[in-house]
């Protein structure tokens, strides 16, 4: 799908709630999962899969595709409800999720599931993986860009600032980062367990072109999205998306906010329900 | 040195440690220079995929040779190893077959989750040829790996190699970069023995093969071990002991077969030997193997102790940790 350019036939909005419902609905097939952190991504993956990437639905190893590679493996919940709307798991895997034999296992692996193009989980690999990619792809000569959706708790791994430091070595003007920043991860607030602030700052003096955004703005995600794409020096790009848990359904953003958001059986329905209220 | 063995007597010249990487050579044997880097630009000059990364140890892991003839296909990390291999899944990914090298306790140790989650769970084709293995430098445990085996023979998917001179390591570039998988080899650097020329050896991936036969003793040994078990079978032979040497360069996987052949065979002691730790080794796949299949012969292990070892020259640990040739041969002869 090549999808930026013109106007889509789906509004970007429309993917997002789409992404969103395919989340909820998987949740509710488990009657748990990281809803908070498919919920508060929803929209940078819409802008990703919806605007900013090249692949082909009918063929995700397609050569010329853009790369999308998910570090942060919990959050495969969000990652299957995109690659769901984007035609490249068919919807009625769905129900599977997190069950025996499904090729949607609760944390992302790239030999299950198509369109999964690393195996994350252990976090602080997924950038320097990235590295090494964008040097293959420049080796190629290809026009291929190579995403690699982080956390904010992600950045506590050493592993990811010895990745920073080569992008910029390496000028991989093919790499762009997104971080989720929800400021949440397991024993806490991720500013409390290890400070990451001043995160631009940070990015810009390992060499890369930083921009920060409410990462649920369609349309500020799109730009960064676009700017990102078409920045012109040499350099790796990120785009720090400050994100709501839960966003999107309001008794979840509102909810007590842990890294594992709970939802009782009886709230999947009204989540749902609530979600569909505010679709746009 | 460790307070734990008496002081050299004062005639005697204490022995240095020497350079980090101490030359395994003994005096007057035949060596050759950087097999590995030599045999991995000969095989660049034919396969374009073929690419190199090191963690600021080229010069250290004779990746410099490959470095210095494709600039444009070496790719220098910096001194950080899980980059290294994370960034080598990166390439395998887009097709290339990388060759990723730096000292084997930096890899086993640091990068094991890299190489684990990375490489290994994906059956990414990435080589990790690592310098320094077992006990191959004086400068102590920071820099000695005596348990990359015990790490590595545990990762699933991993193939783990332990070359035993020159002319193995540069039959064992082009024969790993041919098979399709992720592969753990030890690299002997720098000036490295040649032995098995003179056997009419090949190297063949997953085979062990039989370098001289005798009827008392087999030893079942894996790199350069095997060197000295050569050694020892040929002095043993002048006091009379007739001694095989079974040599198994690739510990995973085992070549069961060919060990258990030639472990049936009655009346022979049966050791193994091994430039490692005792446990997780050689040793302890061995004698798995034969205990699985109610083969019981009298079995003994040479191999490191399960301790941090010593710094000093490496001479002086060999012998200390019964590993030179000297030793192996007193350890057999009191196992008769």
């Amino acid at each position: 799908m090549s999808t930026h350019a013109t106007a889509p036939a789906v509004s970007l909005a429309e993917r997002a709630y789409r992404i969103r419902r395919n989340a909820l609905l998987m949740g509710q097939v488990q009657g748990q999962g990281y809803i908070g952190q498919a919920l508060g991504a929803a929209d940078l993956l819409a802008v990703a899969y919806f605007h900013a990437m090249d692949y082909q639905s009918q063929d995700p190893a397609w050569e010329g595709r853009d790369r999308f590679y998910l570090s942060i493996g919990h959050y495969a919940i969000a990652l299957y409800a995109a690659l769901i709307e984007a035609g490249i798991v068919p919807a009625e895997e769905l129900e599977t999720y997190g069950c025996d034999e499904s090729r949607l296992p609760m944390s992302g692996m790239a030999s299950y599931t198509p369109g999964m193009e690393i195996t994350g989980g252990s976090l602080g690999h997924g950038l320097g993986i990235a590295v090494g990619a964008c040097l293959g792809l420049k080796r190629k000569q290809s026009a291929s860009f190579v995403y690699n959706l982080l956390s904010d708790g992600e950045l506590n791994e050493g592993s990811t600032w010895e990745a920073a430091m080569s992008a910029s070595h390496w000028k991989l003007d093919n790499l762009i980062a997104v971080i989720d920043v929800n400021n949440q991860q397991a024993d806490g607030h991720s500013s409390e367990i290890l400070a990451f602030e001043p995160i631009v700052e940070r990015w810009q003096s390992f060499g890369w072109f930083a921009q920060r955004v409410n990462g649920n703005d369609l349309q500020a995600l799109v730009a960064a999205f676009d700017a990102a794409r078409h920045h012109p020096v040499a350099q790796p790009r990120v785009i720090i998306c400050d994100t709501r848990m839960g966003k999107g359904v309001p008794f979840l953003e509102t909810r007590e906010k842990t890294h594992f958001i709970r939802v009782d059986e009886h709230e999947w329905e009204q989540a749902l329900t609530a979600l569909d209220a505010g679709r746009q | 040195m460790k307070n734990t063995t008496e002081p050299a007597a004062p005639a005697k010249k204490r022995l240095t440690t020497s350079a980090m990487i101490a030359s395994i050579a003994g005096e007057g044997q035949p060596t050759r220079p950087a097999p590995f880097g030599h045999a991995l630009a000969a095989l660049a000059r034919e396969r374009q995929e073929l690419v190199g990364l090191t963690a600021d140890l080229g010069k250290y892991t004779d990746m410099h040779l490959f470095a210095k003839e494709f600039p444009e296909r070496f790719f220098q990390m910096g001194m950080a190893e899980q980059l290294l291999m994370s960034a080598a899944a990166g390439m395998a990914r887009e097709g290339f077959v990388p060759f990723a090298t730096t000292y084997a306790v930096f890899a086993s140790r640091r990068a094991y989750d890299f190489i684990c989650m990375a490489i290994a769970e994906e059956d990414l084709n990435v080589k990790i040829v690592c310098a320094l293995p077992g006990l191959t430098t004086g400068y102590g445990p920071s820099h000695q790996a005596t348990d990359d085996i015990a790490i590595f023979r545990a990762m699933p998917n991993l193939m783990v190699i332990d070359p035993c001179d020159a002319h193995e390591l540069e039959q064992a570039v082009p024969a790993i970069a041919a098979h399709k998988g992720p592969v753990y080899m030890r690299l002997l650097r720098g000036n490295v023995p040649l032995v098995l020329d003179r056997y009419d050896y090949r190297f063949e991936i997953g085979k062990a093969k039989t370098l001289t036969s005798g009827n008392e003793v087999l030893v079942i040994s894996t790199g350069l071990m095997t060197m000295r078990a050569l050694e020892a079978a040929e002095q043993l032979r002048a006091d009379g002991v007739e001694v095989s040497v079974l040599h198994v360069p690739t510990i995973k996987p085992l070549d069961e077969a060919t060990i258990l052949a030639e472990a049936r065979k009655p009346g022979r002691l049966v050791v193994t030997a091994e430039n490692h730790s005792r446990i997780g080794g050689l040793g302890e796949a061995v004698a798995t193997l034969l205990m699985l299949n109610g083969v019981t012969p009298t079995f003994r292990q040479i191999a490191l102790p399960d301790a941090f070892l010593d710094a000093g020259a490496l001479p002086t640990l060999h012998d200390r940790y019964g590993i030179s040739t000297e030793a192996v041969c007193a350890q057999i002869k009191s196992w008769l």
